[in-house]
């Protein structure tokens, strides 16, 4: 058995222990954490702006310093000593104490903001009042507890991609990929929108690469009324969010598989793989928890898609005369839309998928068009056999603020920094689909070079077991993959690429790998 | 039912097993004394070092090997009798066998030193010296000091691992530069220096003489034949392996250094086998060694004898060379023949090219007089397998190989690429000037 020191404390032997700049960093950036905390209890700060400006400073230059500390007076390469015997990262004492101090930001968050010091119709107090300052610098509005967590997110998203980039400055391909996620966090989530609510206060506030259904509200009926209320920049902006799912992301994921959204775009992934990057090993890479992943992700895909299509049936009206795109034409047009991403998967790509995920796609498609036909001679209200309010109100609060928040960022520290993702997102379900059947990516393994070590796997945030394949001379085609290229850095013998080409070979599956006798291989993977 | 019976569960065993259990319905047992599961033993290192738990370097999950009717045996086989066709277990059993399989692979070298068997004193290879590491090495407060003794690849990973828990580590190499009698001296030296720069004392042309003990019986220092006495709690000897047979010196089946097989990976004695690191060919394939303790032709040697036992009786007939190691931070792979100045043919020549700032660096080795391309070592930059595998069997000769070596790149995308400056000190090296051309993946696929 293992003697190795387990206990919690922060001191202990190398690799667990922290030098001294680690540990001074450390209590700067929670000094600065703690500034936050002080507001909760409403100690008022007399100068709020000075205030915010040493807290978010404070946690920004802690996680700066201690990457600095951790990495700077080592050698390039992979830096993962220890990763399993540091309590923070094991899901040890400090594991599970940061998973439920996250957890509970989360529930106030989303359920609880007056403890926040969210006032309505008054002065915020709290924490909130804090980012007052900044808010009306930035868009001329007080803050809102959104602004608080976007700020803080975004904070997280930059300070945490300087510690990344630092940990992987050999790998290039890490360093752009991190660059990218930390420059559309700023500009997109964070600055344009507050911009342009300074510019033009009709628009709704619009992440642009916040796209539908990560986006699961962007068609209801106040943001509809938005858009068009505020002319020709708001259309603009309806069409390219129409756009972004059906047209710019097909073709992006065709050429470069969905990391072009889920690692290189994406907030929730720009958070997952700065801020999360510590807990990426801890991921379930069991066959089974693969099974439930794939139910589940699935079925919020399903789940998202009845819930927009009874929403925007819910506003639109029967006369035709008055606009073309009526409830009828729009639910006609849903069920045609089905039909046709049905028909083609069963037709051409019915040999790509596993058992369930027939049974799986049978299933839905059977009930969501007997939904749908059920509704057109039922005449009744309740499309889907529930007011469409119901369903949007038991989506935002299980999916919306439960999954993607609570559980998906709260459990960082116990289940690894993609829950969400994976099992969650159904933006990355229907990128992955698409990855999965019709992409020129895959992660090529490189003949038999594999030497079963597991440091793929281990590392990989999405829970693929990456070694199945690689150690089987098969390429890595999985709906799942977002491309963060970790599995490709930590491989001791070169193993791994991430690179797109042409689809056919792209699946290839073998028994017997390169290196062995010519006449063996041919006679085994040809059967 | 035949009843196929693999003593070992490394990489060789499980490999027959899993290509036996694809191919028929035998029945199938491994018997192994190391472990209740099969796990990668290249990986063991980061289990130390706290990249994984031990339970990640299992490749298949537990529930695999009942779902795949593979009956594991946990045991020590202290007898073959192959009159009768069975084995005798350490405990008293008995299992009995249509065909054996004998995958025992290795055990570390010990060549006499005095002291060799104290406690303190290790290799590194099972799962067991793994155990009796965190025993010896904890941490720096238990061990102030490791030695370790032979500059070879197993030799390197245990003292990156020390360095890990910033363990001080003496590194005896009895070269003259590190493992120079497999690379050349350009790779070699360039790997002198990234081990200085891990803070291990590397000391060259330095060989053990005798490990000391303390009133306990565990070693507390060793000296050399430079006249040194190092202080250490810790002695590893990784002065290369040798096969596991002990077990079978008195069996009737024939022996060597290690089990010696023909080309059918068949011993003397009918249905019976020996695959992987404990096999050894009577004659050398190619310029391969007669044993070889790789990975990767432990597998292939399982898929081949798995071929024979399931009535397609086939050929241990390796393709073109590979293989590959990690030096602390430095990437190794090798495709085709790249020998040392040591071993070199008497035709082969060298290219060799190296960063000016970076631990990246190249060796070519290629024909004198035709210039046919024989292999490449690489440090640094990664290389498809599938292209070299391609461009040996085409025969291709030095020349294409650089015009073409965009290519055969695998580093990751947006990685820095080297090939312009490769090909210009090819140029300047010897007269030519061969252009290197774009990489293609028409090329690299073989479409069109």
């Amino acid at each position: 058995m293992s003697t190795y020191d387990k206990s919690m404390a922060l001191t202990g032997q190398p690799p667990k222990a922290l030098n001294m700049g680690q540990k001074l960093a450390t209590l700067l950036g929670m000094s600065g954490l703690g500034i936050l905390a002080l507001t909760l209890f409403n100690i008022d700060f007399p100068n709020k702006g000075l205030w915010l400006t040493i807290a978010l400073s404070a946690i920004f230059i802690g996680v700066f310093w201690y990457s600095q500390a951790a990495y700077a007076s080592k050698l390039k390469g992979i830096k993962n000593d220890g990763v399993w015997f540091k309590s923070v990262s094991s899901r040890g004492l400090w594991g599970w104490m940061s998973g439920i101090a996250l957890t509970g930001f989360y529930i106030v968050l989303y359920f609880y903001p007056q403890y926040l010091g969210l006032v309505k119709d008054g002065e915020n107090i709290g924490v909130i009042a804090l980012f007052d300052p900044l808010s009306k610098m930035l868009s001329g509005n007080p803050a809102s507890q959104w602004f608080v967590y976007g700020t803080l997110y975004t904070v997280a998203i930059l300070a945490f991609g300087i510690k990344f980039i630092w940990k992987y400055r050999h790998n290039r391909y890490e360093k752009i990929r991190t660059v990218s996620v930390m420059f559309f966090q700023t500009a997109f989530a964070f600055l344009i929108p507050e911009i342009m609510a300074r510019l033009n206060g009709k628009i709704p506030y619009y992440d642009l690469k916040n796209m539908w259904p990560l986006n699961y509200y962007n068609f209801e009926r106040y943001r509809i009324n938005g858009f068009i209320d505020s002319g020709d920049i708001g259309m603009a902006m309806l069409i390219f969010g129409i756009l972004s799912i059906f047209v710019i992301s097909p073709i992006l994921t065709f050429k470069y598989g969905k990391r072009w959204y889920c690692s290189w775009v994406c907030g929730c992934g720009g958070l997952a793989e700065t801020a999360g990057d510590s807990f990426r090993h801890l991921s379930d890479k069991s066959k089974m928890a693969w099974k439930v992943e794939r139910w589940v992700v699935h079925s919020v895909v399903v789940f998202v898609t009845l819930m927009t299509t009874a929403v925007i049936y819910s506003y639109l009206g029967n006369d035709t005369s008055k606009y073309w795109l009526t409830k009828s034409v729009f639910l006609g047009g849903v069920a045609l839309v089905l039909t046709a991403v049905f028909v083609w998967v069963m037709l051409f790509k019915r040999e790509q998928l596993q058992k369930d995920a027939k049974y799986g796609a049978i299933g839905y498609f059977v009930i969501i068009m007997a939904l749908i036909g059920l509704h057109f001679f039922s005449g009744d209200g309740n499309i889907f056999l529930f007011k469409s309010e119901t369903l949007r109100k038991t989506y935002g609060f299980l999916i919306g603020s439960i999954f993607s928040g609570v559980i998906g960022t709260g459990f960082y520290p116990i289940f690894g920094n993609r829950v969400w993702c994976r099992f969650g997102c159904p933006m990355a379900a229907i990128l992955g689909f698409q990855q999965r059947l019709f992409s020129r990516f895959r992660i090529t393994t490189n003949g038999g070079q594999c030497i079963s070590c597991g440091n793929c796997s281990t590392y990989c945030e999405m829970g693929i077991d990456v070694r199945a394949y690689a150690q089987k001379g098969e390429n890595i085609v999985r709906s799942s993959c977002v491309g963060c290229g970790i599995c490709s850095a930590v491989c001791p013998r070169g193993v791994l690429k991430l690179e797109n080409g042409p689809q056919k070979g792209r699946i290839n599956p073998t028994e017997v790998l390169l290196g062995n006798e010519v006449d063996l291989m041919d006679l085994v993977n040809q059967k | 039912m035949e009843h196929i019976v693999i003593i070992g569960n490394g990489i060789s065993g499980v490999t027959a097993a899993r290509h036996i259990r694809k191919n028929s319905d035998k029945k199938i047992i491994i018997v192994s004394t190391e472990t209740d599961y099969f796990f990668s033993r290249t990986a063991l290192m980061y289990v130390y070092m706290g990249h994984m738990k031990f339970e990640h370097i299992q490749p298949y999950e537990n529930w695999f090997w009942k779902k795949n009717r593979i009956h594991l045996v946990k045991g020590y086989v202290e007898r073959v009798e192959h009159t009768s066709k069975n084995l005798v277990l350490k405990n008293g059993e008995n299992i009995a066998y249509d065909k054996l399989i004998i995958a025992t692979g290795s055990k570390p070298n010990k060549f006499g030193w005095p002291g060799q068997d104290l406690k303190g004193v290790q290799g590194l290879y099972s799962k067991q010296d793994l155990d009796a590491l965190e025993v010896s090495a904890p941490n720096k407060d238990v061990c102030k000091r490791a030695v370790i003794v032979g500059g070879g690849l197993i030799g390197i990973e245990l003292a990156e691992m020390l360095r890990t828990r910033d363990i001080p580590v003496t590194f005896l190499v009895r070269e003259t530069s590190f493992w120079n009698g497999v690379l050349p001296k350009g790779e070699s030296q360039m790997l002198n220096e990234h081990i200085a720069e891990h803070h291990i004392d590397l000391r060259l042309e330095t060989n053990l003489v005798e490990i000391l003990a303390d009133e306990n019986g565990h070693a507390r220092a060793v000296t050399t034949d430079k006249g040194n006495t190092i202080e250490c709690n810790m002695v590893g000897l990784t002065a290369g392996v040798s096969p596991n047979i002990d077990f079978l010196k008195d069996s009737g089946i024939e022996l060597g250094r290690g089990v010696k097989v023909n080309r059918y990976l068949e011993t003397n004695i009918p249905d019976i086998y020996a695959i992987g690191d404990c096999a050894e060919q009577h004659e050398a394939i190619g310029n391969r060694r007669p044993i070889e303790a790789v990975w990767y032709t432990g597998r292939m040697m399982g898929e081949t004898v798995a071929q024979t036992i399931c009535g397609n009786k086939i050929q241990y007939s390796p393709g073109h060379w590979f293989n590959s190691a990690k030096f602390l931070d430095i990437e190794y792979q090798t495709y085709g023949w790249v020998f040392s100045e040591r071993g070199m043919k008497e035709n082969e020549q060298h290219f060799h090219w190296r960063h000016s700032q970076e631990k990246i660096c190249i060796t070519i080795a290629f024909h004198k007089e035709t210039g046919l391309f024989l292999g490449i070592n690489t440090f640094g930059i990664r290389m498809r397998h599938e292209i070299f595998d391609r461009w040996l069997t085409e025969g291709r000769n030095v020349d294409y190989v650089m015009e073409h070596l965009a290519d055969a790149n695998f580093d990751p995308e947006f990685y820095s690429n080297y090939e312009q400056e490769i090909t210009s000190k090819f140029n300047s090296d010897f007269g030519k000037s061969i252009a290197s051309k774009k990489k293609s993946l028409k090329r690299i696929f073989a479409i069109g």
